[in-house]
């Protein structure tokens, strides 16, 4: 789980952002909404451990970010937190699979390949393992990043307008498996969105 | 995985990788030819010049003296008086005279008539048979016995002159009495016999024909004969053209008496310092003939030869530099497009230390591999020279040698050029700003 109190994060002295506290349970999920420049990426790389705050504290299963040295952030990051985000970024030279492993490897030190396929699997991307990224759609590699979030098994997932991108009917797809991946894995769902779409299908909302 | 990940990555530009792995292997061959010809050829040069202290021959060049009769290369300047020289082999300064006289060839190895101590001195044993003893005996170098079958027992004519074209010696057959151990040195390219041998082979001889035609021929002083009909041009054996040759034409006895005869020349080893500095002068005064000094000659060869090894030595370099700059542009120029790619890697887990590390070992794979190949590369050109030379000048170089200090410390400049190359790209990667990226995207 997460929580946050009295987070507060400056740009220089013209933006200042001061964000709401937030709680999330293991299973739950909360939809961040704003227009943009509200500061929903910031606030988001914030809670992924990206960026450190001015002031405040961020707790995930109770280990307080703040704490950590950068390079044990590095590892915190990579065993405790799944990210996606708008655009999907894969090494470009690795097929999907190795892609997927290749997170596993990071935090754990151990290639969890069966899982990684099996995760495919469930993201509809069998046929997929062995291509390179650049050649799938936009909603594929979507899907592939979520399997590459989730590969962990995160306490927390975090997704930056993960449907934006996306036509109706991926985006919805996408948010269907967001959610239903992250119940069955136990994983606390957060995401930062400006997709009027979205708004329907997460009743825990907040507004920037 | 890391690594794994670097070799993938290098092989997803495989045009950028070529082109640095090609520059690469281009220097690191021409360095690595550079050292083994420079070890090898100083190492073949001075084991032959061993115990020769001095060089008794007709006057002309030095150097071709040198080369003609320590290395049997060259033709050699001409011939000598075989009592003026006795009498200065038989000084009290000199420790050891070794009279050569050339005259034949047999399918264009040199035939050279000289004494047994010629085959102690280049620590040639005998491995089959016994030392020539009565004319027209010959004991036959190792690589000639190899290359052409040749047993104890044998016989055969031999042609005059150097090239094997030259025309054959049909009244005295030359009989193999004994096969030299290899040396690795000229003495196994080389049939032996002794010096009246060749007096007497060319006491019958009423043409003086000059042997090679294809060739060119030198200037040689003291020669006594026309160079005239040419004749008899079989076709086989194109050997050694390189020589023009010098042969001492005995025609008015028929009886082997040394009052007249010629020799070509004499390896001297003196007994003390004192005759390295006198006798070049003390001949040149007294004699027509003069005395060289191999280690003085061959140092002037190599002083020659430096200027152009150096040159290449530096266009290596320079090579080995623009590879250098050709795998930094490449690093440099895919950072800004794999930015996201790292700070991806960085959501994932990994340190900066392994980003740094990434970049650093694909630029290292990049240059281990160009080493690799360059040293292979390198070998096989030496391997290609050493086959022009074996039948050119009967000198041939080993490519599977190592010279492992020299070979190390290029190494170690190729993984250093690597390192140089990715520092500035693998900082950049090392202190990405992740947030930054991202947002930004």
């Amino acid at each position: 789980m997460i929580s946050t109190q009295n987070i507060r994060f400056a740009y220089g002295k013209d933006a200042e952002f001061n964000f709401p506290d937030i709680a999330t349970l293991a299973g739950q999920s909360l939809l961040i909404t704003g227009g943009s420049g509200r500061g929903k990426t910031t606030f988001l790389h914030i809670l992924g451990g990206l960026l450190r705050p001015q002031s405040g504290q961020v707790l995930i299963e109770g280990t307080d970010l703040a704490t950590l040295s950068e390079k044990k952030l590095d590892r915190f990051r990579g065993i405790n937190i799944g990210l996606v985000l708008q655009q999907s970024y894969f090494v470009s030279s690795l097929n999907v699979l190795e892609n997927v492993v290749l997170a596993s490897w990071l935090a754990t030190g151990k290639q969890a390949t069966d899982k990684a396929k099996q995760l495919l699997q469930e993201l509809d991307l069998n046929e997929h393992l062995h291509k390179l990224p650049s050649q799938l759609s936009i909603g594929q590699q979507q899907r592939v990043s979520i399997a590459r979030a989730l590969i962990n098994q995160p306490k927390l997932l975090l997704a930056d307008e993960p449907t934006s991108s996306l036509d109706d009917e991926n985006a919805f797809r996408v948010a269907d498996m967001l959610s239903h991946l992250a119940k069955q894995y136990g994983s606390a769902l957060i995401i930062v969105t400006h997709d009027q779409r979205l708004k329907d299908r997460f009743p825990n909302q907040i507004s920037l | 995985m890391i690594t794994k990940i670097a070799w993938k990555n290098i092989w997803f530009k495989p045009l950028n990788t070529a082109l640095s792995i090609i520059l690469l292997t281009a220097s690191v061959a021409i360095i690595t030819l550079l050292i083994l010809l420079d070890e090898q050829f100083e190492k073949k040069f001075n084991a032959n010049i061993d115990g020769v202290d001095m060089v008794l021959g007709a006057q002309g060049s030095p150097l071709q003296l040198i080369l003609s009769s320590v290395y049997q290369v060259d033709a050699p300047t001409g011939n000598i008086d075989y009592l003026e020289a006795k009498t200065w082999m038989h000084s009290p300064m000199v420790k050891s005279a070794i009279p050569l006289a050339f005259g034949d060839n047999y399918r264009g190895y040199r035939i050279v008539g000289t004494t047994p101590e010629y085959l102690t001195k280049y620590g040639a044993e005998l491995k089959d048979g016994k030392v020539f003893d009565k004319n027209f005996e010959v004991v036959v170098g190792s690589e000639i016995a190899q290359n052409l079958g040749i047993k104890v027992g044998d016989k055969f004519f031999g042609s005059h002159g150097d090239a094997a074209e030259g025309e054959l010696h049909e009244d005295h057959a030359y009989h193999v009495t004994g096969i030299a151990s290899p040396t690795g040195k000229v003495m196994d390219n080389l049939i032996l016999c002794n010096v009246p041998s060749v007096w007497a082979m060319h006491d019958h001889e009423h043409e003086g024909s000059e042997g090679g035609t294809t060739g060119e021929q030198h200037e040689h002083e003291g020669h006594d004969e026309a160079v005239a009909d040419i004749h008899e041009h079989e076709d086989h054996d194109h050997e050694t053209h390189a020589e023009g040759e010098e042969h001492d034409h005995e025609h008015e006895e028929v009886a082997i008496s040394e009052e007249g005869k010629e020799i070509t020349a004499v390896l001297i080893q003196f007994r003390g310092k004192m005759g390295f500095i006198t006798w070049p002068r003390l001949v040149a005064q007294n004699t027509k003939m003069q005395a060289a000094s191999p280690a003085r000659e061959i140092n002037r060869l190599f002083t020659l030869f430096g200027i152009g090894l150096d040159a290449l030595q530096y266009l290596a370099y320079g090579i080995m530099l623009i590879s250098g700059i050709s795998i930094f542009i490449a690093l440099y120029n895919t950072l800004k497009e794999r930015k996201y790619e790292f700070a991806l890697l960085r959501v994932n887990g990994a340190s900066r230390l392994q980003l740094l590390l990434l970049v650093l070992i694909e630029s290292l794979l990049l240059c281990i591999t160009g080493f690799i190949f360059g040293t292979i590369v390198g070998r096989v050109a030496l391997s290609l020279i050493s086959g022009s030379s074996e039948s050119e000048f009967k000198i041939s170089f080993n490519p599977l040698e190592f010279v492992w200090e020299k070979e190390g410390y290029l190494l170690g400049l190729t993984i250093f050029v690597g390192v140089l190359a990715a520092v500035i790209p693998a900082v950049k990667a090392y202190s990405l700003n992740i947030s930054k990226t991202l947002a930004n995207a």
